[in-house]
């Protein structure tokens, strides 16, 4: 090839560079967001089924043994996309400009990723008295502080379960019954955690009850002193962890292999250990645990509105409660599921505590994000994103 | 009929002038050919990469987890000042040369035998036993290697077996090491084979003629002229584990993290600004690693 035409050919491809370059910046530059969800409390009743449905969802919470009915009298055809943690639910809602990007249409946000979502704008208020058996609710998930803002409903609770300890029975005697047992040297490279920035409201939960001078009235609402305080107790934790687990599964199998033999985890997964034979077995300490609670909000964008209230009202209703508390192994919000319950497996309500009384509730704290605003007029309390900042310092 | 015969000779008098257009002007032919790929690279991966650099300095509202466009070197300066990501990339990078020294120290002898000693039929079945585990995903293998280490593997089954402890390797750095050079051991052995199947014979045998013993043979001849495949082994064995979260995730325990986990989380949580001002170190390692490589003649090789 001669000179001449070499210098050409750079020019060109330094034209055809430069042009890609500034359509991927003009590009990158455009994706701001900008509106805040303010909008009217949704619609006055619900349409005809859009005949799809898509869900951002906990695995098994559509489960076809009670979605099959749903679609065949809706006429929406479910598609659903399981996620793994919390994190990634926000970062579905958020991919394509937000809002569910005009995708999705639910989301079943847990109480540490619903505030994310409604702050975000990714989500919009639900007209709640489209959805009847919500009169029925166990008040405190009627409007909890996790999917309620200002009165207005960002969507519909469903399902809450307790963080658990868990022993291994055979290598853990006599078996703890405190928190403490996740912070006690004796229990040194056989404990796991989950490895989630939440889990700060354990460690700040367990100092709310042995530590009451800090002053911790609620484990989302610290301020730095007592945030301090926790985060120095877990980064004494640290050297007593095996694992931090990303997915409740990974945290099942290090039981399973006897890894580790102590730990923070949910129900679901002692039921999965106890089927495999795992001699395994949970305890909730007097004081309480923390706890999830999950709500399936309505994204902003939702292109399938009216199939998305069909769904919030179906599964609400007792029987479908009742057989999705026994999939997943959580419990459900309306208390009226507890003789369905029963009836699918003897003794189940009383197991999953739903026939607890109302004060039983007061120790249970749920997940919410944390926000400066600590109900006490200051703001002086830590934001999720020192959350997750210190969360990375503990275990990075 | 004659309208076919006329519409094929048109048709063929068009076809003529544009290739005589192309061969008066071979840079249109280059640029044509060229433009589709060049347009490819150009947007996809460089404009990733920039898409990458430019969000890093953008910060996200600690309100609404929303990016806020506004240019700041906060993302950076947090890096620089929080010792906790020193510690992960340290840890990153330590383990990355760990795993890049043991697969050299592994691929050599086995690279050597192949191209040198071992007859064609055999030579054919170890190419076959050294890319076999690439047949199979990367997630199976490294959970494979989980349920071979924990406390109740195969590993420490074994060690009972002959009267030995537990090795107690489970989610632990040592088990990630393992992990590690052994997924990318493949991309190790095949350039350093490479590189000593090309060492002419006579080079052997005249440093033999000199009075040169095998070890002085090895030494001053063979590894010399096997440096450049090890080199360009080790851009790949080195990336790969620089870059890698997945073996970190399921085989690390605590205090394991390497920097793609925490972009992994950040991204997630979702703060794609520091996501991006982190995933840029990497980046500039990797570049500082090319430029030895490329002064020890890794491209040289190829």
């Amino acid at each position: 090839m001669s000179r001449f035409s070499k210098r050409y050919l750079a020019w060109v491809a330094f034209g055809l560079l430069t042009g890609a370059l500034a359509v991927a910046a003009a590009g990158c530059g455009g994706g701001g967001k900008s509106s805040k969800s303010t909008s009217t409390s949704g619609p006055s009743s619900i349409g005809k089924g859009e005949g799809a449905l898509n869900l951002i969802e906990w695995p098994y919470y559509s489960d076809p043994k009670f979605a099959k009915k749903f679609e065949q009298q809706s006429g929406c055809k479910i598609h659903r996309k399981d996620a793994g943690s919390s994190n990634q639910m926000v970062s579905l809602m958020r991919t394509g400009g937000g809002g569910g990007g005009g995708q999705w249409d639910l989301v079943s946000a847990s109480g540490d990723a619903s505030l994310r979502l409604i702050r975000g704008g990714d989500v919009k208020p639900v007209n709640i008295n489209l959805i009847p058996s919500w009169n029925d609710f166990i008040p405190i998930f009627k409007s909890p502080a996790h999917n309620t803002v200002d009165g207005k409903h960002y969507g519909v609770s469903l399902q809450w379960g307790p963080n658990v300890l868990l022993y291994n029975t055979t290598k853990i005697k006599p078996g703890p019954t405190s928190w403490e047992a996740l912070y006690d040297p004796k229990y040194k490279g056989k404990i796991t955690i989950p490895n989630n920035p939440i889990q700060i409201a354990d460690a700040a939960f367990y100092l709310m009850h042995s530590q009451p001078d800090l002053g911790i009235k609620d484990p989302y609402e610290l301020n730095k002193k007592q945030f301090d305080a926790t985060i120095a107790l877990l980064k004494n934790q640290r050297k007593l962890v095996k694992l931090y687990w990303n997915y409740d599964t990974d945290g099942r199998a290090a039981f399973a292999n006897g890894d580790v033999s102590l730990g923070a985890i949910w129900p679901v997964d002692t039921l999965a250990l106890q089927a495999k034979g795992v001699p395994v077995k949970e305890v909730i300490p007097s004081v309480g645990a923390t706890g999830w609670a999950d709500t399936w909000m309505l994204a902003k964008k939702a292109p399938h509105p009216n199939c998305a209230y069909l769904w919030m009202k179906y599964v609400t209703q007792p029987q479908v409660e009742a057989q999705q508390a026994l999939i997943f192994g959580e419990t459900p919000v309306n208390p009226k599921a507890c003789p369905f319950m029963n009836k699918i497996e003897a003794g189940s309500c009383a197991k999953y505590h739903l026939n607890e009384p109302l004060n039983y509730y007061n120790t249970i704290k749920f997940w919410k994000t944390p926000i400066p605003d600590c109900g006490n007029g200051k703001n002086d309390c830590m934001n999720y994103n020192a959350w997750q900042t210190a969360w990375t310092q503990v275990t990075g | 009929m004659t309208e076919f015969v006329e519409a094929g000779a048109s048709l063929r008098s068009a076809r003529l002038r544009l290739s005589a257009a192309l061969w008066r002007r071979p840079w249109l032919k280059l640029a044509l050919l060229l433009a589709a790929p060049v347009l490819v690279f150009a947007v996809v991966y460089l404009g990733a990469l920039v898409s990458l650099f430019v969000s890093a300095f953008w910060q996200i509202d600690s309100f609404t987890a929303a990016v806020v466009h506004k240019w700041t070197l906060d993302n950076f300066k947090t890096l620089w000042q929080d010792h906790t990501y020193w510690r992960i990339t340290g840890r990153t990078i330590g383990l990355a040369a760990a795993v890049t020294v043991t697969d050299a120290v592994l691929a050599f002898p086995l690279a050597y035998f192949m191209a040198r000693i071992a007859p064609p039929r055999w030579r054919a079945l170890l190419f076959v036993a050294v890319l076999l585990p690439l047949w199979s995903s990367y997630l199976v293998r490294i959970y494979a290697w989980r349920t071979i280490l924990a406390k109740n593997g195969a590993l420490n089954w074994v060690l009972n077996g002959i009267g030995l402890p537990d090795a107690g390797l489970a989610y632990t750095n040592t088990a990630m090491w393992i992990v590690f050079s052994y997924v990318w051991l493949p991309f190790m052995v095949l350039p350093v084979y490479a590189a000593l199947e090309r060492i002419p014979e006579n080079y052997l045998e005249a440093s033999q003629d000199l009075g040169a013993k095998g070890s002085r043979t090895l030494r001053s001849v063979i590894l010399p002229l096997a440096i450049p495949g090890i080199v360009a082994g080790s851009i790949f064995t080195f990336s790969l584990t620089l870059g890698d979260f997945i073996t970190p995730a399921l085989v690390g325990g605590a205090g394991s993290s390497f920097i793609g986990n925490i972009v992994e989380d950040k991204v997630g949580q979702p703060d794609i600004p520091f996501a991006a001002a982190f995933a840029t170190v990497p980046v500039v390692v990797m570049g500082i690693y090319l430029l030895i490589a490329r002064r020890l003649g890794a491209f040289e090789a190829v």
